[in-house]
């Protein structure tokens, strides 16, 4: 898909729209990282596209300077897998939110994970719903107060990390938008991997969840807060590494480094399954960078190849062929 | 088959058409005996129409009133518009179906029973307290001329030499029947031979089992008494040329296909399971080498998803589904108009509200089609009438979609979808060519590219796909301003935008060739159908315009835009008449635009109009109640 031929900048992703989010709102960055991560990736413009659903998020088509379509709510994966199986030279971004992503369009999310369509799908958890001026979302904690939970929210939340993974998801990435240097690195890193990539974004909603991820933003705690992942690495984090990661009843546990034995700590394998199911459980530290990353069968590969063999194999159809086929008679 | 010289020995009588209804369990084969015996009447070169009827159930519990299945046939020698209305000729495979269908067989009729079926357990189960074979209230024997027959005990002599399972022997009855029926109507039985050797090649036990039947069932007409005369119906003088049997959903499929190449794109086709829908997926999906593409999605929202975002990639889109699944599609519908992309909605309709009648026919889907999504939200809807008029129906509504680049809604019914009609096979490549109004390859550096720029003629915008150097450029479902198609609150580009997409569906009608007269021009009465009801009406118009009547018939196959010559053709009417099978659908559509006092017949049975029944209202319209 790389062409080498094109050198592109920040610029030529910025269409002349203005923008329109929320003073102060985590979208503007995550706006920012991908138009910084698409000139590298080396692929014309034309052959980029946006596809949205419905929500603060969704409104991101219309400032890129590419192909865009801001569809309905939740819908956008369906929309998304039609445009690549149309045609699968294009490189295509879905751009959702917990509520569009996770709720309405939750159903549509297991399956395009399922299928495995080369897409790759940012996803904005703000852990509310913001468009509609503050509810809770199906990422909310139980209590959190709301105009529809003045009482604190009932709800169970969903884990965008285990449900991925359930239904069958090949790559699960996962970033902080306060975090432009690693979020620009996992926006370039998800269309690497063909196959569905999920990129979940930590973003803050300032107006209506401000400080949700109070505890990843204070540049004094956060490293305390947040695992980096990198394949291969050791699982250590603190503000002086003094943390690091290991196996205990099927677990991950934290544990003072110098308490342990360096063989005795995990070690980050991206084609773990079991290993990322084990990260999703994990609440402190929030573990970023690429989760879980294989290679599967790509449905929009399988459906051209299939077509292709069954056109070797029998020839182009002939219409004319295909009517007199069966039993016919004729009248004279 | 050579006859036997002792056929010969019975008077033979030459009948003009023949309507015949086979009934049974859903298990007893009845719609593969019914599917044969019409090829079989076809090859004899007879016109023919027929109805599959069956229950929703896969097998619903057997010997039961609900459980029974049909087919029903009508074959001649002059034009057959229906499958007609009352049967001369009832073949009930047990209690159940006669219980059912007894009521439409005509006095006099020829009532064939299987006898094999006729213990105590099914008689119970069809709520026979005595059996009607015996009831002399009932007195079938004088009321129908009856042949009472142990098909089962038949079939199980023939076979006494097949390897067969008791169950498996069981299966051949259907094929025994149908040797009677053929022998009864002097039928050709080989092309029913030749299909079971194709069928069941890899099983020739099987395909020998059921000749053996078929072979039996036809010989035995031989050795009876009670029907003393057997039946030959003549050619139908068909237009010449090479012929085969369709159905509605197989009909659109080839229409489909061939829209597909005229336009120079591949064909996706997104759906999810529906009845009576998902025998076109299923058609579709063994075409994989026209590069059609067929998407089974997760749901009825993600298949339309999926089409217009084949659309949108530049590629035929086309979505089917039944009244259940448009409910559910409809916001998405709604974005493909604001969006203003190319897209075919099937659906081939049911008896409703919500899962209603899932195997039975209906036309009450129409408002939903022309209304039923948010806003001003209008689509182009299209209608066939036939199962050979779904192949023309579906290749227009890609014309139109693409030319006009403008959602289209096709429907079908169930009827349509399910019945069979001889076809004279088109000829592909005389069909039009489909322009698609992609913008040129390299874009004019001059002029900034103007996603909702507009054809002078149709307002069409342009179609500039993903990939296309020069035109990036965003659409969504937000309300865009003309041109740019940038997102705009402005009130008046939204009245603008509102009637322009409106315009763009009302200068269809444009393109539309002179609507068709049956009759003469004015009258006394117009009967104005759209749909399935075709057949019916018309063989009810030409009937009653056989008695002298000034009657004629208009059937629609553009319901939106209506042609433009509409209004002058109903002007030249004292009476119009609309009969349909909802409440009164396109009565409403009509009174409203043409402000003329329709008369509406209406019937919501699940069931094709009887053409009696339209006979009777011509009548009583013209005579003024």
């Amino acid at each position: 898909m790389a062409d080498a031929a094109v050198k592109l900048t920040k610029k030529d992703f910025e269409s002349d729209q203005d923008v329109r989010w929320c003073p102060g709102c985590g979208d503007y960055a995550i706006l920012s990282a991908v138009q910084k991560a698409l000139p590298e990736l080396g692929i014309p413009r034309e052959r980029h596209v946006f596809i949205a659903g419905i929500g603060c998020s969704s409104r991101f088509p219309y400032y890129m300077n590419t192909y865009g379509f801001h569809t309905i709510h939740g819908r956008a994966p369906t929309i998304a897998t039609g445009v690549k199986v149309a045609n699968p030279e294009l490189c295509v971004w879905v751009i959702s939110g917990d509520g569009d992503g996770l709720s309405i369009g939750g159903n549509h999310m297991l399956h395009v994970l399922r299928r495995n369509v080369d897409l790759n799908i940012i996803l904005f958890n703000n852990e509310i719903y913001g468009l509609t001026k503050g509810q809770y979302s199906p990422t909310s904690k139980v209590g959190t107060v709301t105009k529809s939970s003045p009482f604190g929210s009932q709800d169970y939340p969903v884990n965008p990390l285990a449900f991925a993974l359930g239904a069958g998801a090949t790559w699960y990435g996962r970033t902080i938008d306060r975090d432009i240097k690693h979020m620009t690195g996992m926006v370039q890193k998800a269309p690497q991997h063909h196959g569905t990539s999920l990129l979940e974004v930590l973003q803050n909603c300032i107006v209506f969840n401000d400080g949700v991820y109070g505890d990843l933003y204070d540049a004094k705690t956060k490293k305390d807060h947040i695992l980096y992942l990198e394949d291969g690495q050791p699982m250590i984090f603190g503000t002086e590494d003094q943390y690091a990661l290991v196996l205990e009843n099927y677990g991950l546990k934290v544990v003072d480094r110098d308490q342990v034995d360096d063989s005795d700590i995990v070690v980050h394998d991206v084609r773990n399954r079991e290993l990322a199911f084990l990260l999703s459980e994990l609440e402190r530290p929030v573990p970023v960078g690429v989760i879980y990353d294989r290679e599967r069968a790509v449905y929009e590969d399988q459906v051209h190849e299939l077509e292709q063999q069954v056109i070797e194999a029998n020839a182009p159809g002939d219409l004319a062929a295909v009517l007199r086929s069966g039993t016919t008679w004729t009248v004279s | 088959m050579t006859e036997p010289a002792s056929a010969s020995q019975r008077p033979i009588k030459q009948l003009n058409k023949v309507i015949i209804r086979f009934a049974g369990d859903s298990g007893d084969g009845i719609q593969v005996l019914g599917t044969l015996f019409s090829t079989e009447t076809a090859m004899a070169g007879t016109d023919l129409s027929t109805l599959p009827n069956y229950p929703a159930e896969i097998r619903a519990p057997a010997g039961t009133t609900y459980g029974v299945s049909s087919f029903q046939i009508q074959f001649g020698s002059t034009e057959i518009f229906t499958p007609g209305d009352h049967v001369d000729t009832l073949v009930a495979f047990n209690p159940a179906a006669l219980k059912v269908h007894l009521p439409d067989l005509k006095p006099g009729g020829i009532l064939i029973v299987n006898t094999g079926a006729f213990d105590r357990k099914n008689l119970e189960k069809a709520g026979y307290e005595t059996n009607p074979l015996e009831d002399e209230e009932l007195n079938l024997r004088d009321r129908y001329r009856l042949l009472t027959v142990d098909i089962s005990g038949q079939v199980a002599r023939a076979l006494e030499d097949s390897e067969l399972s008791f169950k498996e022997k069981e299966r051949a009855k259907n094929f025994w029947a149908l040797g009677l029926i053929s022998w009864l109507y002097h039928r050709p039985i080989e092309p029913t031979i030749e299909w079971n050797n194709k069928k069941f090649g890899k099983r020739p036990a099987i395909a020998e089992a059921n000749v053996t039947a078929l072979k039996a069932g036809y010989y035995f007409g031989e050795t009876i008494e009670a029907l003393h005369e057997t039946y030959d119906i003549a050619p139908a003088s068909l237009p010449p040329g090479e012929y085969r049997a369709i159905t509605g959903n197989v009909g659109l499929c080839y229409g489909l296909i061939a829209a597909a190449q005229k336009a120079g794109k591949h064909l996706h086709y997104c759906s999810y399971p529906i009845t009576p829908a998902s025998d076109i997926l299923h058609e579709l999906s063994r075409h994989k080498a026209f590069g059609v593409r067929t998407l089974q999605m997760e749901d009825e929202i993600a298949a339309i998803g999926a089409a217009i975002g084949a659309s949108y990639a530049g590629q035929l889109a086309v979505t089917g589904t039944s009244g259940p699944g448009l409910a559910l599609k409809s916001e998405a519908l709604g974005l493909a108009v604001i969006a203003e992309l190319p897209l075919v909605v099937i659906d081939v309709q049911r008896g409703g509200p919500s899962t209603g009648l899932p195997t039975k026919t209906e036309q009450a889907d129409l408002l939903q089609a022309m209304f039923g999504r948010n806003g001003e939200s209008p689509v182009v809807v299209l209608a066939a009438s036939s199962p050979s008029d779904a192949y023309e129906c579906a290749f227009e509504a890609v014309k139109i979609a693409i030319e006009h680049m403008v959602p289209v809604v096709l429907l079908s019914d169930a009827y349509i979808a399910n019945g069979s009609e001889p076809w004279l096979i088109p000829d592909p490549e005389a069909l039009p060519e489909i322009h698609a109004p992609h913008p040129p390859a390299v874009r004019d550096a001059d002029a900034a590219f103007q996603p909702y720029a507009r054809d002078d003629r149709t307002l069409a915008r342009p179609w500039a796909v993903p990939g296309m150097p020069g035109y990036e450029h965003r659409i969504g479902g937000l309300e865009k301003q003309d041109g740019t198609g940038n997102v705009s609150y402005d009130p008046d580009n939204h009245e603008k935008m509102t009637r322009l997409r409106a315009e763009k569906v009302e200068r269809v009608a444009n393109d539309l060739p002179p609507t068709e007269i049956f009759g003469d021009p004015e009258g006394d009465e117009l009967v104005i159908g759209w749909g399935s009801t075709f057949g019916a009406i018309r063989a009810a118009v030409a009937a009653r315009r056989a008695d002298g009547h000034k009657i004629s018939h208009v059937h629609l196959r553009y319901i939106n835009p209506l042609p433009n010559d509409l209004g002058d053709i109903i002007a030249r009417f004292k009476k119009v008449l609309v009969p349909e099978i909802n409440g009164g659908q396109l009565s409403m559509l009509l009174r409203s635009r043409y402000l003329v006092d329709i008369q509406g017949f209406d019937r919501v049975r699940g069931m094709p109009l009887l053409q009696e029944d339209i006979e009777h209202a011509i009548e009583q319209l013209l005579e003024g109640n």
